[in-house]
């Protein structure tokens, strides 16, 4: 009896830890122990044919940093500015597919969702096509003269930051929509019941309770965003790079390893610090709670 | 002044309440740091220098026991294979071997950055057979060992009706590890019907009247060249400080608003639609095109010539299939129909005769399309065309580093 109990007590103390072993050792293997090689790798100097020794040479951030900062401040520029336009795009079509969707939610959602299922470059690259110079929304807009001659969308800031919302979109839509759906519809009518206009019983009831949603889509839009280079490469100009571009060229067609590893600790430090100043400034119980769902 | 709740203050600058095993994570973080630390000075990533000159015996070693399988997986860039695959039929035809035809190579850059992991690995690329540009990449992998020593035994047809010009080059000698695929030149292309002046030099594309309507190559060696003509450098024979000087014009020109874009293979596109006027082009890509208002123009300061070579991986699983392709593409009368689709300039000088016996017989368009092609000095230029052109530099790896670091942020606005 006794021997049994014990038995049995053991195994309940083991499980949590054999619970959590298979996703520590995926962790292990590809989160920490890459982060580490990338972290040694940014120290590193050398070259592809001889070969890269650690040398700790802390110029990789320097260097990185100088040549390379205002690339950092137009890609924060431009994951803000994305993800503002995701909340206004997002949250009325949330709200609306939510409280006026009726039996057919679902399948407002699928409409919704339906582009995605096309692959992120195939769509980024049909934009090129509607939005050339002459081509067919544009031409036409020239010829009747409401467009000067000289006014093109392609390989400008805009068609980058509308690529971007455009891609991100659904991340944002989604979570919003999950947090006014289970907003219990009578906590509207009690509002409506205590005399409350609709727009006070949308901003005192609706809205607080939402903002959960809207946490994490800013935090699943807004990281993605910012690291995003396919945008930047098919939709923009030469002054429209961003840190992803640069870090992708400086990886596969420079092979200066040392320097992008440097870059994307960079990128990943200010992200971090930026969304841990988010998560405590609005509360991160709510935000990890509603990213959770 | 608004009201901060201090608050929020406090939540962001402290931290949080400590819990009661605090000490047993201290000493768990120390470990992980000490570790990490370690790792930090133990790993760095081993040269990998090959042999970039081979001998009778390497070839011997890598030929030893292979044999044909049937099958051949072909990476490309695209447009340089009629659209009904009619070369690669024939071929199939010919030898009974299927051939897997892929167009994945769009920059070298980016292919090297593809291949060079699982090459340095061991590992099959999925390709038995790569076509690339004579250039810093391909440079990389005759010195990093990653390509197959070619046995000249099996490349009768090779040796028979190569041009003169295109055996033993400087960047390969004696064809240890490549054999020309077509060349090609990189000149100028500009739409008529938006540009009304004749374009005859490069520093037209630096002309502030076309602001925002001109395109140039991305390629930090095809830019580089530009700048270095455009400035009377030949840029075979340039220096580090003349990189400095074409660096600083081409930053000019991309600062004053001129460059719309820097391109990789979509100029084609954005000059036949007029996104741009003008732009860096290659020949063959502009002759192929349908639309009759794009020209190309070798402009007058000189162009670069560069040849796109075929070369087999190292861990190719077909290597043998691959070698037979190469060879077969010798012969001229295999040749001709490529040549007549792509319009870039053969290494195969006796498809001229073939081609223009087909004119001869031919009527109408296609009469004048083959004859025109013939007589193209831009498939079959003349010697003097030829002295006229100018070649990529040869970049050690430390002349490459310093390039790379003068050139490579140009396109990326930086």
């Amino acid at each position: 009896m006794a021997g049994g109990l014990g038995r049995a007590r053991g195994r309940g103390r083991f499980t949590p830890y054999l619970l959590v072993l298979p996703s520590g050792l995926w962790l292990l293997a590809f989160f920490a122990i890459p982060m580490v090689l990338m972290v040694s790798l940014s120290l590193q100097t050398g070259n592809l044919v001889d070969g890269f020794r650690q040398t700790f040479h802390w110029q990789n951030y320097t260097d990185g940093l100088s040549t390379y900062g205002d690339k950092f401040g137009r890609s924060l520029w431009y994951g803000l500015l994305a993800t503002v336009a995701c909340i206004v795009l997002a949250y009325p079509a949330a709200y609306w597919i939510a409280f006026r969707g009726g039996r057919h939610k679902s399948t407002y959602l699928f409409m919704l969702l339906l582009p995605y299922f096309v692959s992120f470059v195939l769509r980024t690259v049909s934009w090129k096509l509607v939005l050339t110079d002459n081509g067919p929304v544009l031409g036409p807009l020239r010829n009747h003269g409401v467009l000067p001659s000289g006014f093109h969308v392609l390989d400008t800031g805009f068609a980058v930051v509308s690529g971007l919302t455009y891609n991100f979109l659904p991340f944002m839509v989604l979570p919003i929509y999950v947090a006014l759906e289970r907003i219990d519809p009578r906590l509207v009518e009690a509002a409506h019941d205590l005399y409350a206009s609709r727009v006070q019983a949308f901003a005192r009831v609706v809205l607080p309770l939402s903002l959960p949603g809207v946490f994490a889509g800013v935090i699943m839009t807004f990281v993605p965003v910012s690291a995003d280079y396919v945008n930047a490469e098919v939709l923009g100009g030469p002054r429209n790079t961003m840190i992803g571009n640069v870090i992708q060229s400086e990886y596969f067609d420079n092979s200066a390893y040392p320097v992008a590893s440097a870059l994307s600790f960079v990128l990943m430090a200010i992200l971090l610090l930026g969304i841990f100043a988010y998560a405590r400034a609005l509360g991160t119980q709510d935000v990890l709670e509603a990213a959770g769902r | 002044m608004t009201h901060i709740d201090p608050a929020l203050l406090r939540g962001l600058t402290r931290p949080r309440l400590a819990r009661s095993d605090a000490s047993r994570r201290d000493v768990l973080r120390l470990m992980g740091a000490a570790g990490a630390g370690l790792a930090l000075s133990a790993c760095g990533v081993k040269g990998q220098g090959g042999k970039a000159n081979v001998d009778q015996s390497d070839v011997q070693k890598y030929w030893a026991g292979k044999a044909k399988t049937g099958k051949l997986n072909w990476a490309n860039w695209p447009g340089y294979m009629q659209d009904d695959h009619a070369t690669i039929k024939a071929f199939e035809k010919a030898t009974g071997i299927k051939v897997t035809y892929k167009e994945v190579i769009q920059e070298s850059g980016p292919w090297f950055g593809k291949i060079q992991a699982p090459l340095a690995a061991g590992q099959s690329i999925g390709f038995d057979l790569m076509v690339m540009t004579n250039g810093i990449q391909l440079e990389k992998c005759r010195q990093l060992g990653y390509l197959a020593p070619l046995d000249p035994s099996r490349l009768k047809n090779f040796a028979a009706n190569a041009g003169a010009g295109f055996k033993n080059p400087s960047y390969d000698p004696g064809n240890a590890f490549t054999i020309p695929y077509e060349s090609g030149i990189t000149g100028i292309a500009y739409n008529t019907k938006y540009v009304k002046d004749e374009i005859t030099s490069i520093a037209q594309l630096f002309d502030p009247k076309y602001k925002g309507k001109v395109g140039m190559m991305g390629d930090s060696q095809e830019l580089g060249n530009f700048g270095m003509f455009l400035l009377g450098i030949d840029p075979e024979k340039s220096t580090p400080a003349d990189w400095e000087k074409a660096a600083a014009k081409l930053r000019e020109q991309r600062d004053k608003g001129i460059v719309r874009k820097y391109y990789t293979q979509d100029y084609v596109d954005a000059v036949s639609k007029g996104d741009v006027w003008m732009t860096m082009a290659w020949s063959g890509d502009v002759y192929s095109l349908t639309s009759p208002d794009v020209k190309f123009v070798v402009p007058r300061e000189g162009g670069t010539i560069w040849t796109d070579n075929m070369c087999i991986p190292k861990t190719a699983e077909n290597p043998v299939d691959a070698l037979t392709l190469m060879d077969w593409l010798y012969v001229p009368a295999n040749n001709a129909p490529l040549t007549e689709f792509v319009n870039y300039i053969t290494p195969v000088p006796g498809t001229q005769q073939i081609i223009a016996a087909e004119a001869a017989k031919a009527t109408g368009d296609e009469k004048k399309e083959l004859t025109r092609l013939s007589t193209s000095p831009l498939v079959y230029p003349s010697p003097a065309d030829m002295a006229r052109l100018r070649h990529y530099r040869r970049l050690t790896q430390a002349e490459e580093t310093q390039y790379q670091k003068i050139f490579e942020p140009i396109a990326k606005g930086s």
